[in-house]
Order: C-alpha cells, then sequence, then structure tokens
C-alpha cells in the first residue's frame, strides 16, 4: 500500500528498527499513504451505505441539512463507538463499562465514552440539596453547596483516571479475545476543572495530627476510601467540571474528588462527606478489594499510582491490514508517577525496539498519544509497544510482572501487550513465547466485579 | 505558583497590598462554607473505624442474624455464605498461596469493623441503609460464626465487635508507608 512517490529504497533508508519499522520524521514526508485498517465487524455496514451515492455529486448537496441542534451528538454513521458494559446480573449498576480506546484518536475521552465504574449504580442528585461536610481532626468542620463551591478559585487539569482493575484479563492464562479497549479501556482521559482541595483544608483549618482523609460518595454504596493527607494537600482537588461542562452524572455529578494519577476508586465520585482523621477506615474497598494477593500469601495495600503502562490502540485486536505495505502504528501511554519519557516499539516480537514518536504536549499524568510508520512485509509478526517514565520505570513484560506477583493480584496489570498479525493481516492478542505452555488451561482468575 | 494565586496578587499589588501579605494569603478561598453542628456531623458521619470508633449503640446475635441471612442475603450470597451472584463470604477451602485461592471474610478479611461498616451502609444492594444497627450487629455476629470466628453464643456490640481478631490481620503490606519512607 506504499505510494508511488514512497521506493522501497526511501523505505530501506528509513528503517529504526526490525522487520520494517520506520523512521518518524516519514510523517512529515508528502505523499506518505497508510493502509487502511479496519474493524471486521464494521466493515460491511459501511460499504453498504456509501454505494447509493456518487460522491461527485452526493444527494446530501441537493436538500437542506438539518436544523440545529441543543446538544450535539456523533454521527449516526459513528455509532459502533460506545461504551462496552459488563455486569452483575442480580445488580444491573454494580459493573463497569469500557471506553473503546481502539476505535479512537488523539488523548481527551469524550464525557459519553468516559469509562464507568459503578458499585451500585448512578444516583440522580438534584444539586440544590448536595453537600460536602469536611469534618473531623480541622479547627472547624464546614459543610458547602454547590452553589458556594462554583463560586471558589477553580484549576484544570488534564489527566487520565485508570480503575485499578484495568487489564485485569491479562491475568489469565488465556489472552483476551476481546478488541483492546474493551479489556484496557477502564482508563480515560478529561480535563477536569474544579477547587484545589488545599483551598478546601485549609479553610477548615488541618490539626497537627491530620494524617488521613476518608472521602465517601452519596451513591446507593456509600463509597469510601482512605487517601494520605500529603497526596490531599498536593495535587487533589474537587471538580466541577469536565471537559467543560459540568460532570456527567456517570462519572460523579455534581461533585467528584480529582487523585491525579491514583487508583480510580480514589476519584471518588457524588462526593458528600470527607473526614479528616489520623488512621485509614479500613473500608471493604482498601482490604478486601483493591488489594494485591502475591505468591507469599501477603498482600499489597495501599498501592495507590497506576505505574507506566502502554498499549497499541491500532492496528490491534480484532482488526485486519488489508494488504502489506505502510501503515502507522498508533496508541496511548500514561503514568501516574508523572510525564511518560519514551514509548518504544517493536515489530519483530520484542527483538529490537525503536522510539515512537509523542505527540506533544506530553502532560503530567495524562494520556500521551504515540505513533510510528511501519511498513508491513505481509509475514506473520508481533508488534508491541513499552512505556518508559520520567522515574525510568519501563513498563515490564507479562512473564516478568506474573513472576513478581503472581497471577492473583486482580489489581494493577499493566505488563506490555502483545498483537499477533497473520499472513491474513488479522490481529490478535497473544502472550510470549515462553508462555504458551500454559496454554493447557482455560481456566481464568478470580474475576468478577463485586 | 499557579494562576489563581497569581491574579490574586496582582490584584492585591494592585490595590497596594505588598506581595508578603499576598503570600500569606495564597490559595485563600472565600469562606464560604457554614458551620457543622454537633448533630449534623453524627447525622452525616457512618465510618466505623478498626478500633471501633464509629460504632452504634445495640447489639445482635448469631442466631438473629442467621435469620436476616436467609431472608436478605442468602439470594446473592449462596447458602452458608458460599457466593453466588455476589461475593463468597465464607467456607474457603483453599488457602491464600493456593493455585485457587479463595479470598472470604474469614480467609482474607484484616477488620472485623469493615464487615459492620459495609454492611450497614451498602447492603442489601436492592435497599441498602435499609438494616437497623442491630440487624447490622446481627449479620456481622453470624457471617464471623460462620467463619468460626466468634462462638454460635457469641454477641457483637460496640465493645465486642472491635476485640475480634481476624485471622488474616498480619497479612497485608503497606505500600505507601514503604514507599514513603524511601522517600
Amino acid at each position: 500500500m506504499a505510494s508511488d512517490r514512497i521506493n522501497d529504497q526511501t523505505l530501506q533508508e528509513n528503517q529504526v528498527a526490525g522487520n520494517g519499522l520506520l523512521d518518524r520524521r516519514l510523517f512529515l514526508m508528502r505523499g506518505v499513504q497508510f493502509g487502511v485498517i479496519s474493524s471486521v465487524a464494521a466493515s460491511s455496514s459501511l460499504a453498504a451505505t456509501t454505494s447509493e451515492n456518487n460522491p461527485a455529486d452526493p444527494v446530501w448537496m441537493h436538500v437542506p441539512g438539518k436544523p440545529f441542534s441543543t446538544y450535539g451528538m456523533p454521527s449516526s454513521f459513528e455509532d459502533n463507538v460506545v461504551r462496552f458494559p459488563t455486569q452483575n446480573e442480580a445488580v444491573p449498576g454494580n459493573g463497569v463499562s469500557w471506553t473503546p480506546l481502539h476505535l479512537m484518536e488523539g488523548s481527551i475521552t469524550p464525557n459519553g465514552l468516559h469509562y464507568e465504574r459503578h458499585h451500585n449504580g448512578v444516583p440522580q442528585i438534584d444539586p440544590k440539596q448536595h453537600r460536602l461536610l469536611i469534618h473531623g481532626l480541622v479547627k472547624e468542620d464546614l459543610i458547602f453547596s454547590i452553589e458556594d463551591l462554583l463560586r471558589y478559585p477553580m484549576q484544570s487539569k488534564i489527566c487520565f483516571i485508570e480503575c485499578g482493575g484495568n487489564s485485569n484479563a491479562g491475568w489469565n492464562k488465556q489472552p483476551s479475545k476481546s478488541e483492546a479497549g474493551y479489556f484496557n479501556g477502564m482508563v480515560s482521559c478529561s480535563e477536569w476543572t474544579g477547587v484545589p482541595l488545599s483551598v478546601l483544608l485549609d479553610e477548615v483549618g488541618l490539626r497537627k495530627k491530620a494524617k488521613w482523609i476518608i472521602a465517601e460518595g452519596a451513591d446507593a454504596f456509600a463509597m469510601q476510601m482512605s487517601i494520605p493527607i500529603e497526596k490531599a494537600m498536593d495535587d487533589a482537588f474537587l471538580a466541577l467540571y469536565q471537559n467543560g461542562e459540568r460532570i456527567r452524572p456517570e462519572n460523579g455529578y455534581p461533585l467528584r474528588l480529582i487523585v491525579p494519577g491514583w487508583e480510580g476508586v480514589l476519584n471518588v465520585k457524588w462526593l458528600r462527606r470527607l473526614q479528616v482523621t489520623n488512621r485509614p477506615v479500613m473500608a471493604r474497598n482498601e482490604t478486601s478489594r483493591y488489594t494485591e494477593l502475591q505468591p507469599s500469601g501477603k498482600s499489597r495495600m495501599f498501592t495507590f499510582p497506576m505505574e507506566a503502562k502502554s498499549l497499541i490502540t491500532s492496528p490491534s485486536a480484532n482488526m485486519v491490514l488489508k494488504t502489506p505495505g505502510l501503515y502507522q502504528i498508533t496508541g496511548l501511554a500514561w503514568t501516574g508517577r508523572g510525564k511518560i519519557s519514551k514509548v518504544e516499539i517493536s515489530a519483530d516480537d520484542g527483538k529490537t525496539w525503536a522510539d515512537a514518536e509523542l505527540q506533544e504536549p506530553v502532560l503530567d499524568r495524562a494520556f500521551t498519544r504515540f505513533r510510528l510508520p511501519w511498513n508491513w512485509n505481509g509475514k506473520p509478526t508481533v508488534i508491541k509497544s513499552r512505556a518508559i517514565d520520567e522515574t525510568g520505570y519501563v513498563q515490564p513484560e507479562r512473564n516478568k510482572l506474573v513472576k513478581e506477583r503472581g497471577r492473583h493480584g486482580f489489581f494493577h496489570y499493566n505488563a506490555i501487550i502483545n498483537w499477533h498479525i497473520d499472513s491474513d493481516g488479522f490481529v490478535s492478542h497473544v502472550y510470549d513465547k515462553d508462555e504458551q505452555q500454559q496454554k493447557n488451561s482455560d481456566i481464568s482468575i478470580d474475576s468478577g466485579w463485586d | 505558583m499557579n494562576n489563581n494565586r497569581k491574579i490574586l496578587i496582582s490584584v492585591l499589588i494592585a490595590a497596594g497590598i505588598n506581595s508578603s501579605s499576598a503570600d500569606e494569603i495564597k490559595d485563600a478561598g472565600p469562606g464560604l462554607g457554614h458551620k457543622a453542628s454537633p448533630e449534623e456531623i453524627a447525622a452525616w458521619n457512618i465510618s466505623v473505624f478498626p478500633d471501633g470508633e464509629g460504632l452504634p449503640e445495640g447489639e445482635g446475635s448469631v442466631v438473629q442474624g442467621e435469620k436476616i441471612y436467609q431472608q436478605k442475603c442468602l439470594a446473592c450470597h449462596g447458602e452458608n455464605g458460599l457466593g453466588a451472584t455476589a461475593d463468597q463470604l465464607a467456607g474457603a477451602q483453599m488457602g491464600l498461596t493456593s493455585e485457587y485461592p479463595e479470598k472470604t471474610i474469614g480467609s482474607y478479611w484484616p477488620y472485623a469493623t469493615t464487615l459492620f461498616d459495609v454492611v450497614r451502609r451498602a447492603m442489601p444492594m436492592t435497599a441498602p441503609g435499609s438494616l437497623t444497627d442491630n440487624e447490622t450487629y446481627a449479620l456481622t455476629a453470624y457471617l464471623l460464626h460462620l467463619n468460626n470466628i466468634i462462638g454460635k453464643d457469641d454477641v457483637m456490640n460496640a465493645s465486642t465487635l472491635p476485640k475480634v481478631k481476624m485471622p488474616n490481620i498480619d497479612g497485608f503490606i503497606n505500600i505507601y508507608d514503604i514507599e514513603e519512607k524511601q522517600k
């Protein structure tokens, strides 16, 4: 699929790693055409709807268009770009919906596609009847209305929120067969705007013994989590807006605690209470859940930051590369410990690696989009990406992570994800070769959301 | 220095206030909160801590708890807490180091007070917050007994519950503490 203007010699000269990975500067060359990567499910419907029209003189140029709308919606032709819900059969409000990362570009998640994790549904909160109480080891216990909080000095931060349980299918002995976003999309990235928590904590006046803050939501689970005071005073804030509009109900309307880079569950939605204490409350979700059982039988607890991770979103599972030729590999990287400093891509199953182009601006604790051109020779191979963050941490291979943590941690799975491309261009998820012996067993991990 | 502070300081400087007093104001908010009374806080605060802080008056027995469990919990958590559409709560056969570990209240949970806390705030999922404190104590007693942690005649209340020692109390490593000390 290389265009006429890019000849074999140019491709040869621009190799940066094995099996066809090409220099990032190729993006700047004129006349570069990338091959079409299609999702198996979507391609047929697209063909059916466009065949009726002559693009030179389409019917929509001969009839007046639709009038204005009060709130815009995506094109009806994009109705496959949706979240994928999986929930408890007996309690439909207990579950998750996954962001379709494999169908998206850029680094901001539209509000209607931000992932969801609810323990007992989405409360329908009247903001006039909602209050935030801050109490405990403070000089003055105070109650704030939403109207009050809207009058406070605000700040905006673009940051990701990732569920501690994201990608947990990776602990399974068999690789997931789902699309990339539907087993890694419990992570999304928004611009959140609100009041720095430190401003409110200064107003209530922390007492000397204050060490933790218990944050509680006004949902039917009254979800509560303990957060160290250092983080609360550092960069935590109370968000009222998400991507410029008031937070969606499923993301915490009217008030959400944002704890940048830390486990999603700490970013308490529908925030109604902050109790300042000298110790954690040892809530259900910081003891029996969101702790990681290790091979020793001991469990890791209070594992707050989400470690560096990357994911090639295209080409990815269940997509097809129609012909050999030039393709754009693209994906997302993020780290709860600051900025992504580098993303490396391999197109020869990890033998050689090349630096991907990072989309500017690279922001602290936000999605970083990466891309690299690749000339696929039509032969089966494995492509993968690995993220390196500013602390020097390198995203681990799966076998290293499993060796270190065992397979029953359930949370904090951040291993490198491999996409196998067969000779027909079909993409599927595979584990490393030395893990193939595990294929004898197909018994899944202790999965489930509650 | 964030933008709000910059704006605030420039306003203060423009008003003839020097920057050292502006620094004292820093990110000061407008002070719009109103004072919460002890009664308001008591009505609002439902958190229970491992040392028993937050536990209400009242009590419940294993026998009482078993009856409530049959009516309100069994449909999701199964016979004898063995699990169904919701968590397995008791009856772990496989240990935490086995190939298929079972994480139940008895095998995994570090604090008995957590059980009271989560049942009172969130259970049953179809009618959260509907159990009385006595019913919550009773269910807590039943589930602890089901896990062979307390006796059949034991009664749970604000004094007895925090004294219950859970088998897996030493099963957790505080990673945050370790990382903070390394800083």
